[in-house]
């Protein structure tokens, strides 16, 4: 029962991404509409930021930005009283990317939108299969 | 999906506790960027060390990927309205608030400053919101400067910058309307100033390669700067923050324009 | 870090991430997929990234929020799911 106990408090956290991440791939999937599809895109790509920032923490750290103060030097620093900095450098990249891409994807939806006056998935496969 | 929730949740038995400080993700390179970062680079904030210097062909593309993002938006949906299918136009004079309607295309309306031209869809916004933003905004666009250059020392540098700067001719755009925003910031200067971030930061890396150095190892720059290596590294860093700022802002305007307007650039939201 | 603070920001998540897919209104969606991205960002603060915290902020919370309106507003709010 311990063993239980400890196990859950160590991996609930992750298991809470996995279910963000299972949200975000059903949305991408089983939605019909393209909006829809774009937020089910987004909260995939946010789960998986969320997990490797995890991976970053570290139990009685601080954040990563050194102690020092003005012609005294610092101590030396010890890693373990810092937090990971390398997860937040590449997440942090990976957010700005994101809505990039969530611009390009909303662009694609305003164009498909312009063309068939519609965002329902099965509507404009219709209309595709109906014109010649 | 459950099938797949299971598979993974079982994945997560062989993972380190949440927050193990001797998880093999904190045991190999990142030790060494946080006890050298500081000597190395005088940037006390470690991320932003890291991100700029450490990483910099990483964060190079990165800013070239989301130029390339502003890109296909203005490509997929920009339009130029042709002359002959342009509706009827409407201007307001601005001391009584009378509005004209032309119905002639072919009649040409100079500029003028007692004349506004309206979009057809024009509603009068709210004078307190109008207000309230227009005496904000510059506000936002002085944090947005100290996001920039206290980027050494605090959370922020040129990304979260860059952000807040766009958004700031974003909340323009909203408050009152994209004609006046676009006034602000035109279209051309913005397709310049989104290369231009990248070429910034490209161009830095090349001086490095001038003075006899690595593309973008910042050291090279400390007998041009007149400064120790470490200050050079960290003015390097700041160089190349400005680069992804003015790029990440004029791409932020560029896909809000596109998007709000659907490619006309003649109402917003 | 606190434990109930972390558990309650992730439950807040997650019933956002539900309700941001399942309400009938792209408008609301949009506004919901904010919501989310803000409890993401006081989830990262209470982690310690204070830098992913802050881009999320600008970015996921601020402008995404505005470029999905913006696409609703020249699309329409209807969907069938």
């Amino acid at each position: 029962m311990e063993s239980i106990t400890g196990l859950i408090l160590a991996k609930y956290n992750y298991w809470m991404y996995i279910s963000l991440m299972m949200i975000g791939l059903y949305a991408m999937i089983a939605k019909n509409n393209l909006v829809k599809k774009i937020i089910g895109m987004n909260i995939l790509q946010t789960a998986i930021i969320l997990f490797y920032i995890s991976i970053g923490a570290k139990k009685g750290a601080t954040i990563p930005i050194i102690m020092h103060s003005e012609g005294h030097g610092h101590e030396a620093v010890h890693a373990v009283q810092y937090m990971n900095p390398l997860p937040h450098v590449l997440m942090l990249t990976a957010i700005v990317v994101s809505v990039a891409t969530l611009g390009v994807a909303l662009a694609l939806a305003i164009r498909l939108y312009a063309r068939f006056g519609t965002l329902e998935e099965d509507e404009i496969n219709d209309q595709i299969r109906e014109a010649p | 999906m459950l099938c797949c929730w299971g598979m993974l949740v079982h994945a997560t038995l062989d993972f380190p506790g949440w927050g193990d400080p001797n998880a093999p993700a904190h045991l190999h390179v990142a030790p060494e960027y946080l006890e050298q970062a500081y000597e190395e680079t005088a940037t006390p904030n470690v991320v932003t060390a890291v991100l700029a210097d450490y990483r910099g062909y990483d964060t190079m593309f990165e800013t070239a990927v989301i130029f390339s993002a502003g890109l296909a938006c203005f490509f997929l949906l920009r339009v130029q309205p042709r002359k002959e299918e342009e509706e009827d136009r409407f201007f307001r004079h601005l001391a009584t608030d009378m509005v004209i309607r032309i119905r002639t295309p072919s009649m040409h309306v100079p500029d003028s400053p007692y004349l506004q031209q309206l979009d057809p869809y024009w509603t009068p916004r709210s004078l307190i919101v109008r207000a309230a933003c227009r005496v904000l905004t510059p506000f936002i666009q002085l944090f947005a400067l100290y996001v920039v250059a206290h980027g050494h020392h605090s959370p922020g540098g040129g990304f979260q910058g860059g952000v807040i700067l766009g958004a700031s001719f974003i909340l323009i755009a909203l408050s009152h309307d994209l004609r006046t925003s676009m006034k602000m910031t035109p279209e051309k200067l913005m397709g310049v100033l989104s290369p231009a971030g990248v070429l910034i930061y490209a161009g830095v890396g090349a001086l490095c390669v001038v003075a006899g150095h690595n593309f973008l190892d910042y050291g090279a720059l400390a007998e041009w700067l007149g400064t120790a290596p470490e200050a050079a590294r960290s003015l390097g860093i700041l160089f190349v923050e400005v680069g992804v700022a003015v790029c990440v802002m004029a791409t932020m305007i560029i896909i809000y324009a596109n998007l709000s307007s659907a490619g006309g650039y003649k109402q917003g939201l | 870090m606190i434990w109930q603070v972390d558990l309650a920001i992730l439950a807040l998540v997650v019933i956002c991430a539900i309700a941001a897919v399942t309400v009938r209104d792209l408008f609301g969606a949009g506004i919901l997929f904010g919501a989310y991205s803000f409890m993401l960002c006081l989830l990262w603060a209470v982690m310690g990234a204070v830098d992913v915290a802050f881009t999320e902020a600008s970015v996921g919370a601020g402008v995404s929020t505005v470029f999905f309106i913006a696409a609703v507003f020249r699309t329409t709010r209807r969907t069938k799911d």
